[in-house]
Protein backbone atom coordinates (compact mmCIF):
# COMPACT_ATOMS: atom_id res chain seq x y z
CA UNK A 1 0.00 0.00 0.00
CA UNK A 2 2.47 2.27 0.89
CA UNK A 3 4.06 2.18 -2.79
CA UNK A 4 0.52 2.79 -4.34
CA UNK A 5 -0.02 5.90 -2.08
CA UNK A 6 3.65 7.06 -3.21
CA UNK A 7 2.87 6.52 -6.52
CA UNK A 8 -0.56 8.62 -6.13
CA UNK A 9 1.51 11.49 -4.13
CA UNK A 10 3.91 11.66 -7.35
CA UNK A 11 1.13 11.60 -9.58
CA UNK A 12 -0.96 14.74 -8.20
CA UNK A 13 2.64 16.70 -7.47
CA UNK A 14 2.88 15.98 -10.58
CA UNK A 15 -0.03 16.97 -12.39
CA UNK A 16 -1.27 19.91 -10.56
CA UNK A 17 1.51 21.50 -7.72
CA UNK A 18 4.27 21.53 -9.99
CA UNK A 19 2.23 22.11 -13.80
CA UNK A 20 5.21 21.25 -16.20
CA UNK A 21 3.85 24.13 -18.34
CA UNK A 22 2.63 26.54 -15.55
CA UNK A 23 5.53 26.25 -12.60
CA UNK A 24 8.28 24.46 -14.30
CA UNK A 25 8.06 25.95 -17.76
CA UNK A 26 8.74 23.01 -20.06
CA UNK A 27 6.93 22.55 -23.18
CA UNK A 28 6.23 26.28 -23.59
CA UNK A 29 6.53 26.49 -27.38
CA UNK A 30 3.61 23.84 -27.85
CA UNK A 31 1.57 25.56 -25.06
CA UNK A 32 1.69 29.09 -26.66
CA UNK A 33 2.04 27.63 -30.51
CA UNK A 34 -0.68 24.74 -30.24
CA UNK A 35 -3.33 26.55 -27.85
CA UNK A 36 -5.42 28.76 -30.91
CA UNK A 37 -8.29 25.70 -30.59
CA UNK A 38 -9.44 23.59 -28.11
CA UNK A 39 -9.24 20.50 -30.86
CA UNK A 40 -6.11 20.96 -31.80
CA UNK A 41 -4.80 21.51 -27.63
CA UNK A 42 -7.02 18.31 -27.55
CA UNK A 43 -4.85 16.53 -29.97
CA UNK A 44 -1.71 17.82 -28.73
CA UNK A 45 -2.40 16.89 -25.08
CA UNK A 46 -2.98 13.54 -26.19
CA UNK A 47 0.11 13.24 -28.68
CA UNK A 48 2.30 14.50 -25.85
CA UNK A 49 0.57 11.99 -23.11
CA UNK A 50 1.48 8.91 -25.36
CA UNK A 51 5.18 10.06 -26.31
CA UNK A 52 5.60 11.19 -22.66
CA UNK A 53 4.84 7.97 -20.86
CA UNK A 54 6.42 5.67 -23.43
CA UNK A 55 9.54 7.81 -23.36
CA UNK A 56 9.81 7.88 -19.79
CA UNK A 57 9.40 4.35 -19.63
CA UNK A 58 12.18 3.18 -22.23
CA UNK A 59 14.17 6.38 -20.85
CA UNK A 60 14.21 4.60 -17.29
CA UNK A 61 15.07 1.07 -18.39
CA UNK A 62 17.68 2.18 -20.20
CA UNK A 63 19.20 4.52 -17.40
CA UNK A 64 18.76 1.55 -15.25
CA UNK A 65 20.24 -1.24 -17.15
CA UNK A 66 22.78 0.07 -18.71
CA UNK A 67 24.25 3.39 -18.17
CA UNK A 68 24.16 2.51 -14.26
CA UNK A 69 25.76 -0.91 -14.29
CA UNK A 70 28.43 0.11 -16.69
CA UNK A 71 28.93 4.15 -15.40
CA UNK A 72 27.93 6.08 -18.47
CA UNK A 73 25.80 8.39 -16.12
CA UNK A 74 27.58 11.56 -17.51
CA UNK A 75 25.99 10.18 -21.19
CA UNK A 76 22.64 10.31 -20.18
CA UNK A 77 21.35 13.69 -21.84
CA UNK A 78 23.36 12.45 -25.68
CA UNK A 79 21.55 9.06 -24.84
CA UNK A 80 18.12 10.75 -24.24
CA UNK A 81 17.47 13.18 -26.50
CA UNK A 82 18.29 10.24 -29.13
CA UNK A 83 16.31 7.83 -27.69
CA UNK A 84 13.66 10.28 -27.54
CA UNK A 85 14.14 11.32 -31.37
CA UNK A 86 13.91 7.57 -32.63
CA UNK A 87 11.22 7.01 -30.52
CA UNK A 88 8.84 9.62 -31.85
CA UNK A 89 9.76 8.59 -35.08
CA UNK A 90 8.87 4.83 -34.46
CA UNK A 91 5.72 5.67 -33.30
CA UNK A 92 5.20 7.94 -35.84
CA UNK A 93 5.61 5.11 -38.70
CA UNK A 94 3.88 2.80 -36.10
CA UNK A 95 0.70 4.81 -36.26
CA UNK A 96 0.62 5.34 -39.77
CA UNK A 97 0.81 1.50 -40.81
CA UNK A 98 -1.17 -0.13 -38.06
CA UNK A 99 -3.54 3.15 -36.79
CA UNK A 100 -4.52 5.17 -39.37
CA UNK A 101 -7.12 6.79 -38.04
CA UNK A 102 -5.20 7.87 -34.87
CA UNK A 103 -2.73 8.78 -37.16
CA UNK A 104 -4.46 11.11 -39.07
CA UNK A 105 -5.08 12.77 -35.83
CA UNK A 106 -2.44 13.13 -34.07
CA UNK A 107 0.30 12.65 -36.54
CA UNK A 108 0.81 16.20 -37.56
CA UNK A 109 2.25 16.95 -33.99
CA UNK A 110 4.03 14.00 -33.58
CA UNK A 111 7.39 15.81 -35.19
CA UNK A 112 7.35 18.72 -33.03
CA UNK A 113 7.09 16.34 -29.87
CA UNK A 114 10.66 15.95 -30.37
CA UNK A 115 11.77 19.25 -29.38
CA UNK A 116 9.52 19.41 -27.09
CA UNK A 117 11.58 20.12 -23.83
CA UNK A 118 8.97 18.37 -21.82
CA UNK A 119 9.57 15.04 -22.60
CA UNK A 120 13.53 15.25 -22.23
CA UNK A 121 13.01 17.29 -19.09
CA UNK A 122 10.68 14.56 -17.23
CA UNK A 123 13.34 11.78 -18.73
CA UNK A 124 16.07 14.01 -16.53
CA UNK A 125 14.17 14.78 -13.79
CA UNK A 126 12.94 10.80 -13.20
CA UNK A 127 16.74 10.55 -13.31
CA UNK A 128 17.73 13.44 -10.83
CA UNK A 129 14.84 12.68 -8.86
CA UNK A 130 15.99 9.28 -8.51
CA UNK A 131 12.85 7.71 -9.25
CA UNK A 132 12.98 3.48 -10.11
CA UNK A 133 11.15 2.85 -13.67
CA UNK A 134 7.89 2.73 -12.27
CA UNK A 135 7.90 5.93 -10.13
CA UNK A 136 8.92 6.99 -13.16
CA UNK A 137 6.37 6.31 -15.79
CA UNK A 138 3.73 7.73 -13.64
CA UNK A 139 5.39 10.57 -13.23
CA UNK A 140 5.80 10.80 -16.67
CA UNK A 141 2.42 10.22 -17.31
CA UNK A 142 0.90 12.93 -14.62
CA UNK A 143 3.10 15.32 -16.10
CA UNK A 144 1.69 14.63 -19.58
CA UNK A 145 -2.02 15.13 -18.08
CA UNK A 146 -0.74 18.29 -16.48
CA UNK A 147 0.31 19.70 -19.74
CA UNK A 148 -2.89 18.92 -21.33
CA UNK A 149 -5.04 20.02 -18.89
CA UNK A 150 -3.04 23.51 -18.75
CA UNK A 151 -3.09 23.66 -23.08
CA UNK A 152 -6.79 23.32 -23.04
CA UNK A 153 -7.66 25.52 -20.69
CA UNK A 154 -5.61 28.02 -22.37
CA UNK A 155 -6.97 27.23 -25.40
CA UNK A 156 -10.82 28.34 -24.08
CA UNK A 157 -9.55 31.41 -23.06
CA UNK A 158 -7.56 32.29 -26.26
CA UNK A 159 -11.01 31.02 -27.63
CA UNK A 160 -13.17 33.23 -26.00
CA UNK A 161 -10.50 36.46 -25.49
CA UNK A 162 -9.20 35.90 -29.72
CA UNK A 163 -11.62 39.41 -30.41
CA UNK A 164 -11.36 40.96 -27.05
CA UNK A 165 -10.77 45.08 -27.76
CA UNK A 166 -6.81 45.19 -26.30
CA UNK A 167 -4.36 47.57 -26.70
CA UNK A 168 -2.60 47.32 -29.93
CA UNK A 169 0.39 46.45 -28.63
CA UNK A 170 -0.82 43.74 -26.34
CA UNK A 171 -2.06 42.13 -29.53
CA UNK A 172 -1.12 38.64 -29.90
CA UNK A 173 1.49 37.00 -27.79
CA UNK A 174 1.23 39.42 -24.63
CA UNK A 175 -2.42 39.04 -24.19
CA UNK A 176 -1.70 35.06 -24.62
CA UNK A 177 1.47 35.50 -21.94
CA UNK A 178 -1.10 37.34 -19.70
CA UNK A 179 -3.83 34.66 -19.53
CA UNK A 180 -0.91 32.12 -19.13
CA UNK A 181 0.07 34.23 -15.57
CA UNK A 182 -3.06 34.68 -14.47
CA UNK A 183 -3.58 30.39 -14.81
CA UNK A 184 -0.51 30.16 -12.87
CA UNK A 185 -1.55 32.28 -9.99
CA UNK A 186 -4.37 30.35 -9.84
CA UNK A 187 -1.76 26.99 -10.41
CA UNK A 188 -0.17 28.41 -7.04
CA UNK A 189 -2.97 27.53 -5.39
CA UNK A 190 -2.59 24.23 -5.64
CA UNK A 191 0.71 24.09 -3.67
CA UNK A 192 -1.09 23.62 -0.47
CA UNK A 193 -2.31 20.16 -1.81
CA UNK A 194 1.23 19.09 -1.16
CA UNK A 195 0.75 19.39 2.63
CA UNK B 1 17.57 37.56 -46.46
CA UNK B 2 20.17 36.17 -48.62
CA UNK B 3 18.77 37.48 -52.08
CA UNK B 4 19.74 40.90 -50.63
CA UNK B 5 23.38 41.90 -50.68
CA UNK B 6 22.83 44.74 -47.80
CA UNK B 7 21.68 44.17 -44.45
CA UNK B 8 20.14 46.16 -41.82
CA UNK B 9 21.95 49.03 -41.44
CA UNK B 10 23.74 48.71 -44.77
CA UNK B 11 25.95 46.35 -43.33
CA UNK B 12 27.48 44.07 -45.72
CA UNK B 13 25.36 40.48 -45.73
CA UNK B 14 26.82 38.18 -43.73
CA UNK B 15 29.75 40.36 -42.03
CA UNK B 16 30.35 39.15 -38.67
CA UNK B 17 28.89 42.56 -37.43
CA UNK B 18 25.98 42.28 -39.60
CA UNK B 19 25.32 39.20 -38.21
CA UNK B 20 25.77 40.21 -34.35
CA UNK B 21 22.90 42.91 -34.96
CA UNK B 22 21.12 40.84 -36.87
CA UNK B 23 20.71 38.44 -33.66
CA UNK B 24 21.05 41.12 -31.73
CA UNK B 25 18.19 43.22 -32.69
CA UNK B 26 16.53 42.69 -36.14
CA UNK B 27 15.53 38.70 -35.28
CA UNK B 28 16.11 38.57 -31.42
CA UNK B 29 15.11 35.06 -30.26
CA UNK B 30 13.23 35.72 -27.32
CA UNK B 31 11.33 38.74 -27.95
CA UNK B 32 11.05 39.34 -31.83
CA UNK B 33 10.90 35.52 -33.21
CA UNK B 34 9.28 34.70 -30.16
CA UNK B 35 11.35 30.90 -29.25
CA UNK B 36 13.39 29.24 -26.98
CA UNK B 37 10.65 30.41 -24.51
CA UNK B 38 11.09 27.89 -21.73
CA UNK B 39 14.83 28.74 -19.92
CA UNK B 40 14.17 32.85 -20.79
CA UNK B 41 11.02 32.08 -18.18
CA UNK B 42 12.13 29.01 -16.01
CA UNK B 43 15.44 30.49 -14.72
CA UNK B 44 15.19 34.28 -14.89
CA UNK B 45 14.21 34.74 -11.21
CA UNK B 46 16.92 36.85 -10.72
CA UNK B 47 19.63 38.98 -13.74
CA UNK B 48 22.84 36.53 -12.74
CA UNK B 49 21.16 33.53 -13.36
CA UNK B 50 19.84 34.86 -17.11
CA UNK B 51 23.81 36.00 -17.64
CA UNK B 52 24.90 32.55 -17.01
CA UNK B 53 22.60 30.68 -19.07
CA UNK B 54 22.92 33.16 -21.69
CA UNK B 55 26.78 32.79 -22.25
CA UNK B 56 26.21 29.10 -21.79
CA UNK B 57 23.54 28.85 -24.38
CA UNK B 58 25.79 31.64 -26.58
CA UNK B 59 28.81 28.87 -26.29
CA UNK B 60 26.73 25.72 -27.11
CA UNK B 61 25.16 27.50 -29.63
CA UNK B 62 28.49 29.43 -31.71
CA UNK B 63 30.41 26.26 -31.42
CA UNK B 64 27.79 24.32 -32.72
CA UNK B 65 27.21 26.35 -35.54
CA UNK B 66 31.31 25.98 -36.38
CA UNK B 67 30.94 22.32 -36.42
CA UNK B 68 27.63 21.35 -37.94
CA UNK B 69 28.68 24.27 -40.69
CA UNK B 70 32.23 22.47 -41.50
CA UNK B 71 30.73 18.86 -41.72
CA UNK B 72 27.41 20.43 -43.64
CA UNK B 73 29.07 19.04 -47.25
CA UNK B 74 29.61 15.11 -45.43
CA UNK B 75 26.60 14.69 -43.40
CA UNK B 76 23.78 13.05 -46.08
CA UNK B 77 20.66 14.85 -45.81
CA UNK B 78 18.23 12.17 -44.46
CA UNK B 79 20.35 11.55 -41.11
CA UNK B 80 21.23 15.05 -40.61
CA UNK B 81 18.68 15.78 -37.76
CA UNK B 82 20.38 13.30 -35.69
CA UNK B 83 23.83 14.47 -36.41
CA UNK B 84 22.82 17.78 -35.57
CA UNK B 85 21.75 16.87 -32.32
CA UNK B 86 24.68 14.62 -30.96
CA UNK B 87 26.82 17.54 -32.20
CA UNK B 88 24.54 19.88 -29.89
CA UNK B 89 23.97 17.53 -27.63
CA UNK B 90 27.81 16.62 -27.16
CA UNK B 91 28.71 20.67 -26.64
CA UNK B 92 26.15 20.92 -23.55
CA UNK B 93 27.08 18.08 -21.84
CA UNK B 94 30.66 19.50 -21.73
CA UNK B 95 29.12 22.54 -20.99
CA UNK B 96 27.28 20.73 -18.00
CA UNK B 97 30.03 18.67 -16.54
CA UNK B 98 32.92 21.68 -17.15
CA UNK B 99 29.92 24.11 -14.75
CA UNK B 100 29.05 21.55 -12.23
CA UNK B 101 33.07 21.07 -11.37
CA UNK B 102 33.84 24.81 -11.50
CA UNK B 103 30.55 26.49 -10.82
CA UNK B 104 28.48 24.31 -8.11
CA UNK B 105 26.09 27.11 -6.90
CA UNK B 106 25.33 28.28 -10.73
CA UNK B 107 24.79 24.71 -11.38
CA UNK B 108 22.61 23.80 -8.44
CA UNK B 109 20.31 27.37 -9.46
CA UNK B 110 20.04 26.31 -13.13
CA UNK B 111 19.48 22.97 -12.27
CA UNK B 112 17.97 20.29 -15.14
CA UNK B 113 17.66 23.35 -17.64
CA UNK B 114 21.80 23.29 -18.28
CA UNK B 115 20.93 19.81 -20.14
CA UNK B 116 17.80 21.37 -21.96
CA UNK B 117 20.14 23.94 -23.63
CA UNK B 118 19.75 20.40 -26.33
CA UNK B 119 15.76 20.87 -26.96
CA UNK B 120 16.43 25.08 -27.13
CA UNK B 121 14.56 25.82 -30.27
CA UNK B 122 17.19 28.44 -31.34
CA UNK B 123 19.82 26.18 -31.47
CA UNK B 124 18.39 23.33 -33.72
CA UNK B 125 16.97 26.66 -35.54
CA UNK B 126 20.18 28.33 -35.88
CA UNK B 127 21.64 25.05 -37.29
CA UNK B 128 19.19 23.88 -39.89
CA UNK B 129 18.45 27.82 -41.04
CA UNK B 130 21.81 29.01 -41.28
CA UNK B 131 24.83 27.17 -39.87
CA UNK B 132 23.86 24.12 -42.62
CA UNK B 133 23.90 26.68 -45.35
CA UNK B 134 27.04 28.89 -44.69
CA UNK B 135 30.47 29.03 -44.01
CA UNK B 136 32.70 28.46 -40.63
CA UNK B 137 33.49 32.06 -39.94
CA UNK B 138 29.39 33.54 -40.49
CA UNK B 139 28.16 30.55 -38.80
CA UNK B 140 30.43 31.24 -36.22
CA UNK B 141 29.38 35.30 -35.28
CA UNK B 142 25.51 34.46 -36.30
CA UNK B 143 25.73 31.84 -33.06
CA UNK B 144 27.53 34.79 -31.15
CA UNK B 145 25.17 37.42 -32.47
CA UNK B 146 22.04 35.11 -31.32
CA UNK B 147 23.75 33.89 -28.05
CA UNK B 148 24.29 37.53 -26.94
CA UNK B 149 20.69 39.05 -28.19
CA UNK B 150 18.96 35.60 -26.42
CA UNK B 151 21.20 36.47 -23.33
CA UNK B 152 20.48 40.43 -23.46
CA UNK B 153 16.17 39.46 -23.49
CA UNK B 154 16.78 36.63 -20.90
CA UNK B 155 18.54 39.20 -18.42
CA UNK B 156 16.43 42.10 -19.21
CA UNK B 157 13.49 39.53 -18.01
CA UNK B 158 15.38 38.59 -14.87
CA UNK B 159 16.63 42.66 -14.39
CA UNK B 160 12.43 43.36 -14.32
CA UNK B 161 11.63 40.70 -12.32
CA UNK B 162 14.65 40.59 -9.67
CA UNK B 163 14.01 44.79 -8.66
CA UNK B 164 10.46 44.05 -8.31
CA UNK B 165 10.46 41.00 -6.82
CA UNK B 166 13.31 41.04 -4.62
CA UNK B 167 14.42 44.74 -4.67
CA UNK B 168 17.98 44.17 -5.94
CA UNK B 169 19.74 44.29 -8.72
CA UNK B 170 22.32 41.58 -10.06
CA UNK B 171 21.76 40.49 -6.21
CA UNK B 172 23.03 43.98 -4.95
CA UNK B 173 20.09 45.69 -2.93
CA UNK B 174 19.77 48.91 -4.11
CA UNK B 175 18.61 52.22 -2.45
CA UNK B 176 21.05 51.87 -0.10
CA UNK B 177 18.49 49.39 2.06
CA UNK B 178 19.03 45.81 3.65
CA UNK B 179 16.81 44.01 1.73
CA UNK B 180 17.31 40.15 2.84
CA UNK B 181 14.21 39.64 5.28
CA UNK B 182 12.60 42.56 6.51
CA UNK B 183 11.97 44.78 3.60
CA UNK B 184 8.16 44.98 4.45
CA UNK B 185 9.58 47.23 7.52
CA UNK B 186 11.72 49.86 5.60
CA UNK B 187 13.27 49.71 2.48
CA UNK B 188 12.15 48.61 -0.77
CA UNK B 189 8.49 46.97 -1.14
CA UNK B 190 8.95 43.07 -2.52
CA UNK B 191 6.36 42.01 -5.14
CA UNK B 192 6.95 38.20 -4.05
CA UNK B 193 4.91 37.36 -7.47
CA UNK B 194 7.53 38.39 -9.87
CA UNK B 195 10.02 35.97 -8.71
CA UNK B 196 7.27 33.13 -8.37
CA UNK B 197 5.98 31.56 -12.27
CA UNK B 198 3.13 34.09 -12.87
CA UNK B 199 5.58 36.69 -12.88
CA UNK B 200 7.80 35.43 -15.61
CA UNK B 201 4.71 35.16 -17.74
CA UNK B 202 3.79 38.82 -17.00
CA UNK B 203 7.19 40.20 -17.62
CA UNK B 204 7.71 38.66 -20.57
CA UNK B 205 4.38 39.96 -21.91
CA UNK B 206 5.19 43.23 -20.92
CA UNK B 207 8.47 43.43 -22.45
CA UNK B 208 7.00 41.79 -25.98
CA UNK B 209 4.31 44.65 -25.80
CA UNK B 210 6.80 47.33 -25.21
CA UNK B 211 8.55 45.75 -28.30
CA UNK B 212 5.98 45.98 -30.59
CA UNK B 213 5.46 49.54 -29.18
CA UNK B 214 8.97 50.11 -30.21
CA UNK B 215 8.47 48.56 -33.57
CA UNK B 216 5.03 50.76 -34.09
CA UNK B 217 6.94 53.77 -33.10
CA UNK B 218 10.04 53.11 -35.75
CA UNK B 219 7.68 52.22 -38.54
CA UNK B 220 5.81 55.72 -37.93
CA UNK B 221 9.16 57.16 -38.19
CA UNK B 222 9.50 56.07 -41.68
CA UNK B 223 12.49 53.94 -40.28
CA UNK B 224 12.18 50.36 -41.17
CA UNK B 225 15.06 48.66 -39.63
CA UNK B 226 14.00 45.22 -40.03
CA UNK B 227 12.50 42.98 -42.60
CA UNK B 228 9.43 42.57 -40.71
CA UNK B 229 8.51 46.22 -41.70
CA UNK B 230 6.69 45.50 -44.26
CA UNK B 231 5.07 42.50 -42.54
CA UNK B 232 4.10 44.85 -39.59
CA UNK B 233 2.37 47.74 -42.20
CA UNK B 234 0.26 45.38 -43.91
CA UNK B 235 -0.11 44.39 -40.30
CA UNK B 236 -1.67 48.14 -39.40
CA UNK B 237 -3.12 48.96 -42.48
CA UNK B 238 -5.40 45.82 -42.02
CA UNK B 239 -5.74 47.54 -38.11
CA UNK B 240 -6.59 50.77 -39.53
CA UNK B 241 -9.33 49.12 -41.66
CA UNK B 242 -10.56 47.21 -38.89
CA UNK B 243 -10.89 50.47 -36.51
CA UNK B 244 -12.65 52.22 -39.98
CA UNK B 245 -14.69 49.26 -40.14
CA UNK B 246 -15.44 49.34 -36.09
CA UNK B 247 -16.03 52.65 -35.76
CA UNK B 248 -18.56 52.47 -38.91
CA UNK B 249 -19.99 49.94 -37.08
CA UNK B 250 -20.33 52.25 -34.04
CA UNK B 251 -22.11 54.71 -35.66
CA UNK B 252 -24.99 52.50 -37.23
CA UNK B 253 -25.10 50.93 -33.49
CA UNK B 254 -25.58 54.65 -32.72
CA UNK B 255 -27.76 55.38 -35.26
CA UNK B 256 -30.13 52.04 -34.14
CA UNK B 257 -30.11 52.75 -30.62
CA UNK B 258 -31.51 56.30 -30.98
CA UNK B 259 -33.96 54.80 -33.53
CA UNK B 260 -35.07 52.45 -30.78
CA UNK B 261 -35.65 55.03 -28.49
CA UNK B 262 -37.99 57.07 -30.94
CA UNK B 263 -39.32 54.00 -31.29
CA UNK B 264 -40.10 53.53 -27.33
CA UNK B 265 -40.88 57.52 -27.41
CA UNK B 266 -43.95 56.76 -29.94
CA UNK B 267 -46.66 55.64 -27.60
CA UNK B 268 -46.75 58.87 -25.78
CA UNK B 269 -46.21 60.89 -28.30
CA UNK B 270 -49.18 58.86 -30.14
CA UNK B 271 -51.25 59.57 -27.09
CA UNK B 272 -50.76 62.98 -26.71
CA UNK B 273 -51.31 63.25 -30.39
CA UNK B 274 -54.57 61.39 -30.03
CA UNK B 275 -55.29 64.19 -26.78
CA UNK B 276 -54.80 67.37 -29.05
CA UNK B 277 -56.79 65.69 -31.95
CA UNK B 278 -59.70 64.74 -29.49
CA UNK B 279 -59.39 68.93 -27.89
CA UNK B 280 -59.22 69.87 -31.40
CA UNK B 281 -62.36 67.90 -32.37
CA UNK B 282 -64.13 69.22 -29.90
CA UNK B 283 -63.20 72.42 -30.86
CA UNK B 284 -64.55 71.77 -33.85
CA UNK B 285 -67.49 70.45 -33.35
CA UNK B 286 -68.35 73.60 -30.94
CA UNK B 287 -66.97 75.96 -33.30
CA UNK B 288 -69.46 74.36 -36.23
CA UNK B 289 -72.04 73.77 -33.39
CA UNK B 290 -71.94 77.69 -32.88
CA UNK B 291 -71.55 78.25 -36.62
CA UNK B 292 -74.85 76.50 -36.95
CA UNK B 293 -76.44 78.46 -33.93
CA UNK B 294 -75.73 81.11 -35.81
CA UNK B 295 -76.36 80.31 -39.00
CA UNK B 296 -80.19 78.94 -37.58
CA UNK B 297 -80.47 82.30 -35.74
CA UNK B 298 -79.69 83.90 -38.99
CA UNK B 299 -81.83 81.68 -40.82
CA UNK B 300 -84.82 82.39 -37.99
CA UNK B 301 -84.31 86.12 -38.49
Amino acid sequence: MAVIGSLITIAITASLVNNVVLSQFLGICPFLGVSRKIDSAFGMGMAVIFVITLASAVCGVIYTFVLLPFDLVYLNTIVFILVIAMLVQFVEMFMKKFMPPLYESLGIYLPLITTNCAVLGVALLNVSSEYNVLEGIVNGLATAIGFTVAIVLLAGIREKTEYNDVPESFKGMPMVLLSSALMAIAFVGFSGLRG
Amino acid sequence: MEEKKKGALGLTINSPAERVFNGFIVENPTLVLLIGMCPSLAITTNAVNGIYMGLATTFVLALSNVVISAIRKIVPDTVRIPAFIVVIASFVTLVDLVMHAYMPDMYAALGVYIPLIVVNCIIFGRAEAYASKNGMVPSFFDGIGMGLGFTAAITAIGLFREILGTGTVFNIPFMGSKVAETSALHGVPQVLIFVQPPGAFMVLAFLIALMNKIKKVLENRGKDTSQFGEMAAEETAAAKKAEEMKKEAAAKKEEAAKAIEKKEELPEKTEQFKEEAEKRAQAAKEEVKDAAQEENKEVSK
